[in-house]
């Protein structure tokens, strides 16, 4: 069954088409890749998925209700949670502050957000930093703390918007690591925009490739990684997986 | 016992027996204090929570003060019904305010310029009201100002004293309850990144629309205030910009989003400048304007070196959390 299904999408900006006829699905309980070179519109169809803007046609279909239309606090209500390629994080707020936020989504009350706050900060590994200020991260905390307040809204679906890029090799591993465990025990369903290959190949049951707003590949990893097509826009012919 | 919790007691105690020690005059000036930390916290909510800049909430003050000073003059309505008027009228006004601001995202400064607007033409509609006076102003009888009369709040400066001492403490707790709530929460992560808020579920127009209402709402109550302890209302003065400058200052010299920065500002900006004021007295300079400028200089360069208010660096002295 789809968790997720998006049916010919296309969307426009101020004439420039972005994106084109877009259709893939998202299965129940899978880890989907979106891949492509820069500008192909990844995170376009992100901020459509998330209800920042509304697609100019088709359907976007999330557990067999039609979200297009919602709006962002909508759509993360309906079950669908996100991480921005560029951080926001509340600069502000405490680190645990910042996942409050986000768990406060489905827990009634304070002490019941913090508690599942800070149980999703030692799965991320950010629990020795939760009572400094998000301003004073790094780059790679960041991240984290985006997929950790995301996590702390109880999606079925996580949208993860580039989060492995800067991280070192074994910082990006030891996060695949944690994506697994959640799809794994938890049934997390993933959609991940990335460009870090060893993530994608690690993580993607299936892979859906992106080139000037449509698609051009769509396959197993294995399979779509030797496709021509693949090879001659975005990955290049040198690749080694 | 908590530091925080500690100081607070021994602030509360202290503002408690200060009559007993304090000449009219103090008192007086105390009870100026208080109603710049009051009118402060209020503004805070809105700024120093959830990020929306006012620059007119003289608007609240005076709508609050005419609305129940005008049911007092006319029909003889105490204020303890005037209050909830007041109260509605300008949680009417702010709800008003906001849906036009934020439903057609308008934000950030020309929000504030939005604010300054609404006052601007509620000032000049009052001076073109006649029912409460017009420009020349509203009076409300001064009976007696010896025994404490509670039902019409008519009463010696000591009882406006207490008032405005219960009225500050409770906003205090009022404002320290919601930031450890969802609501805190919310507004915190609203100001800080209004995108990021809504995609983690908060529907950012309702919690802002809260927080116009909630402040808008305390802010009233400080106007109700006004009119039974200064007795006269003017359109001009009450809804001047200045004033709505005078209640900002406060959280903004002490802290902004803070809870104890709207009290020390408040105490501090008073003090200083009637403490100017004497000095000024005292050396006997009679250039015009001289307050003025000292007391421009002293927020100039507070504002330089301290640019998040006094309290989060004295919060950090103290060895105290920066709320």
């Amino acid at each position: 069954m789809n968790l997720l299904s998006m049916h010919g999408i296309s969307k426009s900006f101020r004439g420039l088409k972005a994106i084109a006829e877009v259709s893939f699905d998202v299965p129940q309980g899978g880890i989907v890749g979106l891949i492509g070179p820069n500008g192909a519109g990844k995170t376009t169809i992100f901020n459509m998925i998330a209800g920042v803007y509304a697609p100019d046609s088709g359907e976007i279909i999330f557990n067999q209700k039609r979200i297009q239309a919602l709006r962002p606090d909508q759509v993360c209500a309906a079950g669908i949670g996100r991480t921005f390629q560029i951080v926001k994080p509340f600069a502000g707020l405490s680190v645990l502050d910042n996942v409050i936020v986000g768990a406060l989504q489905r827990e009634a009350s304070v002490p019941g957000a913090k508690r599942l706050s800070l149980q999703i900060l030692e799965k991320l590994g950010l629990a020795a930093k939760r009572d400094l200020p998000a301003s004073s991260l790094t780059l790679p905390d960041r991240k984290r703390l985006e997929v950790a307040r995301a996590l702390a809204t109880r999606p079925r679906l996580l949208l993860l918007d580039e989060v492995m890029a800067g991280l070192r090799p074994k910082e990006c591993d030891l996060l695949v690591e944690v994506f697994r465990d959640i799809n794994r025990y938890e049934g997390l369903t993933i959609l991940l925009i990335e460009h870090v290959m060893r993530a994608v190949m690690a993580l993607a049951r299936r892979i859906v490739v992106l080139h000037h707003g449509e698609v051009i590949a769509r396959g197993a990893p294995e399979q779509v990684v030797r496709d021509p097509a693949v090879l001659g826009c975005y990955l290049g012919e040198e690749t080694e997986i | 016992m908590s530091r925080r919790a500690a100081l607070l007691s021994l602030l509360v105690v202290s503002l408690l027996a200060l009559p007993h020690f304090a000449g009219a005059y103090a008192i007086s000036l105390a009870t100026l204090i208080l109603y710049f930390a009051y009118s402060g916290q209020a503004w805070n909510v809105m700024m120093g929570f959830a990020g929306q800049l006012s620059l007119g909430h003289s608007l609240y003050v005076g709508v609050g003060a005419y609305a129940a000073g005008a049911l007092f003059f006319h029909y003889g309505i105490g204020p303890w019904a005037g209050l909830w008027v007041a109260i509605l009228l300008c949680v009417l006004l702010g709800v008003v305010i906001g849906f036009l601001a934020f439903r057609f995202g308008i934000s950030g400064v020309y929000f504030a310029l939005l604010t300054i607007a609404f006052a601007e033409f509620t000032r000049i509609g009052f001076d073109h009201f006649d029912w409460i006076g017009g420009p020349g102003g509203m009076f409300l009888r001064v009976a007696q100002r010896d025994a404490w009369d509670l039902v019409n709040f008519r009463g010696p400066p000591l009882m406006y004293y207490y008032a405005m001492l219960a009225l500050t403490a409770g906003a205090f707790a009022l404002c320290f309850f919601l930031l450890k709530s969802r609501p805190g929460y919310y507004w915190q992560a609203i100001r800080e990144n209004e995108e990021a808020a809504q995609a983690l579920g908060i529907n950012t127009f309702r919690w802002k629309m809260l927080a116009v209402a909630v402040s808008a709402a305390m802010t009233s109550v400080s106007g109700v205030f006004f009119a039974f302890y200064y007795n006269n209302l003017f359109p001009e003065q009450i809804f001047h910009i200045s004033r709505s400058i005078e209640i900002i200052l406060g959280p903004v010299i002490g802290g902004v989003g803070t809870l104890f920065g709207p009290i020390l500002g408040a105490a501090v900006l008073t003090l200083l400048s009637d403490g100017i004021t004497e000095a000024v007295a005292a050396l006997g300079w009679e250039i015009p304007g001289i307050k003025q400028v000292f007391y421009g200089l002293v927020l100039l360069l507070v504002i330089m070196f301290l640019p998040h208010g006094i309290w989060p660096p004295l919060a950090r002295r103290l060895g105290l959390h920066k709320r």
